[in-house]
């Protein structure tokens, strides 16, 4: 059974058709990504499969749990968390509370037992504070725990947001365009950090991208978008041959 | 410009470094507000027990407006609620006063679920609207029964009893109000440093993204709603033990206003902040009482000149 199982999803807003029958799935501890022209419909998939947009039809599991159309912070819990194509931080708090965010699925204490300040509340608060640190540790951004997470730079925003998801305890992580605005330099160093999810922490990784070279890098499959329709979906190599997507990529002689 | 180095607050409970530029001046105006009713006369006591009544509705407010990042307008009615429910509660049915306090808290939860709960999905204007409206309503409801004595009101609360000894005098509110007080702001500060505190703060400055990691944002903007009532129902409940009348007319809009004006005017978010400018808007009047007629026109000029050289607060949040 695949981690996550996509089945004839269509999406629509009014008259207009933004996902077709979208049909792929991921394997557990795989890298996959998604691509496709611009307007293909690939962040709006991922709104969907986040919950951020309520499908029209079709179904989305999560390790066999459906997951269609519940709200965000519940399939959060179930296991997948993602970043934004436009970087999304709680800029004015601090880089450590940030990543502190995710493990907010994942512990229970509530406003009584802090007044009374219970000792299993300590202890919880210790322990997100313990593992907050330990994922910005895991993307290399721990010296800057305790500034402003606006203040840092690109680069290590767009760690902050991987740490942050990654502190949700994922089995899959969205990554939406997460090389977008960095540097080659920057580029390299992502993907050995995408490398490493998996095979550090055992998370799946499903991405959006549009720097070929990185994806044709990184992925095992790559799920090819146009016009709300998937047109191929294979190992890079296949994709890369196969004459829809370059059509769709470079279009056609007339 | 920007301040980048920012504290990440620290955990609930945990050791943390002394920041003395905040614990000295805190100490000595502790030891003031110990020593004020020894050597103050009863005028000065009164202003300052009602300065101490608005550090308590300025905190509660600050959880909804300063940490959560929704505009209510109608707080007022939650402090309402507390008072009428006791006023009843003692005066038409016997009870203890004290006995009353987990009933209006219980009170405050009601009234904070209905109003909440259907609006708070909605983007914070709305709630500014709806809670506006619920301001209002409460307070028309409370001039139009018979139960809340209609617009003349409540009258012969009784006073509570603790130990056997009964609050009477001025200075025994005073004290009530501190303790009050000192145990608002003791509840804030726990609470903001916790896992709802932090939540509160992620929903604040970025709704989606909040919902995106886990956070289920009605919940949380829920439960500082309501936490804000029921600190204000229990502010009501002494309120009225103190006053031993209540009328319509204590919870107008223009209450709401003020508290309002107490959170924004000290800096939301910040507990020293807002204790300032609770204080301010309860002294503000009485400095200004020389001013005669001009009062009001002296007051809106302070008031404008403290938003233009300090728009975020005369003691600001370093988040902001």
């Amino acid at each position: 059974m695949a981690l996550l199982e996509v089945r004839d999803l269509r999406l629509s807003f009014g008259g207009l058709k933004v996902l077709h029958d979208i049909s792929f799935s991921v394997e557990k501890g795989a890298i996959n990504s998604l691509i496709g022209p611009n307007g293909a419909g690939k962040t709006s998939l991922f709104n969907c499969l986040t919950g951020f947009y309520k499908p029209k039809g079709g179904s989305i599991s999560l390790s066999g749990r459906p997951i269609t159309g519940l709200p965000p912070h519940r399939i959060t819990a179930l296991g997948l968390a993602r970043t934004f194509q436009n970087i999304r931080l709680f800029k004015e708090m601090s880089v450590l509370e940030n990543a502190m965010s995710g493990q907010h699925c994942r512990s229970r204490h509530g406003i009584v037992s802090a007044i009374l300040h219970l000792p299993a509340q300590r202890r919880e608060e210790e322990a997100i504070r313990a593992i907050g640190m330990r994922w910005l540790g895991f993307v290399g951004i721990e010296q800057h725990a305790h500034r402003r997470a606006g203040g840092l730079s690109y680069g290590d925003q767009r760690r902050l947001e991987l740490a942050r998801a990654l502190a949700s305890a994922p089995e899959l992580i969205l990554l939406d365009e997460p090389a977008a605005g960095l540097n080659e330099r920057e580029k390299l160093d992502l993907i050995h950090l995408i490398r490493r999810i998996r095979d550090e922490t055992g998370v799946t990784v499903l991405l959006i991208e549009h720097d070929m070279g990185l994806v044709m890098q990184v992925s095992e499959k790559i799920v090819v978008f146009d016009y709300g329709q998937k047109i191929a979906d294979g190992a890079p190599e296949a994709v890369r041959a196969d004459p829809r997507v370059i059509e769709a990529y470079l279009g056609t002689e007339d | 410009m920007m301040i980048d180095e920012v504290r990440t607050m620290p955990a609930a409970g945990q050791p943390q470094l002394m920041r003395w530029s905040v614990v000295l001046p805190g100490l000595a105006a502790l030891a003031l507000a110990l020593v004020l009713p020894q050597f103050a006369n009863a005028y000065v006591t009164e202003v300052a027990t009602t300065a101490l009544l608005y550090v308590v509705l300025c905190l509660g407010l600050n959880i909804v407006v300063g940490y959560a990042g929704l505009l209510d307008l109608g707080y007022a009615a939650f402090f309402a609620v507390g008072a009428y429910t006791s006023g009843i509660l003692t005066a038409e049915f016997g009870f203890n006063f004290w006995l009353t306090i987990p009933v209006a808290m219980a009170a405050a939860c009601v009234a904070g679920i209905i109003i909440g709960a259907p609006t708070l999905r909605l983007r914070s204007d709305y709630l500014a609207i709806v809670t506006l409206g619920f301001g209002e309503i409460v307070r028309i409801i409370a001039r139009n029964l018979d139960i809340t004595g209609g617009a003349s009101g409540l009258i012969g609360i009784e006073r509570p009893e603790i130990f056997g000894f009964r609050l009477m005098q001025v200075q025994h509110f005073y004290y009530a109000f501190l303790v009050l007080a000192l145990l608002t702001a003791f509840v804030c500060l726990s609470v903001e440093r916790s896992r709802m505190g932090r939540a509160w703060f992620y929903v604040r400055y970025d709704e989606d993204a909040a919902a995106g990691i886990g956070i289920n944002r009605v919940t949380a903007k829920l439960q500082a709603y309501m936490m804000g009532a029921v600190i204000a129902s229990v502010a009501g409940c002494l309120y009225a033990a103190k006053m031993t009348a209540i009328s319509p007319e204590s919870f107008t809009f223009n209450q709401s206003l003020l508290i309002l004006l107490g959170v924004v005017l000290g800096g939301m978010g910040r507990i020293p902040g807002v204790v300032l400018g609770a204080i301010l808007v309860a002294l503000l009047p009485e400095v200004l009482r020389g001013a005669g007629t001009y009062r009001p026109l002296v007051t809106a000029v302070a008031l404008l000149a403290i938003m233009l050289f300090r728009p975020n607060g005369l003691w600001p949040d370093k988040r902001v």
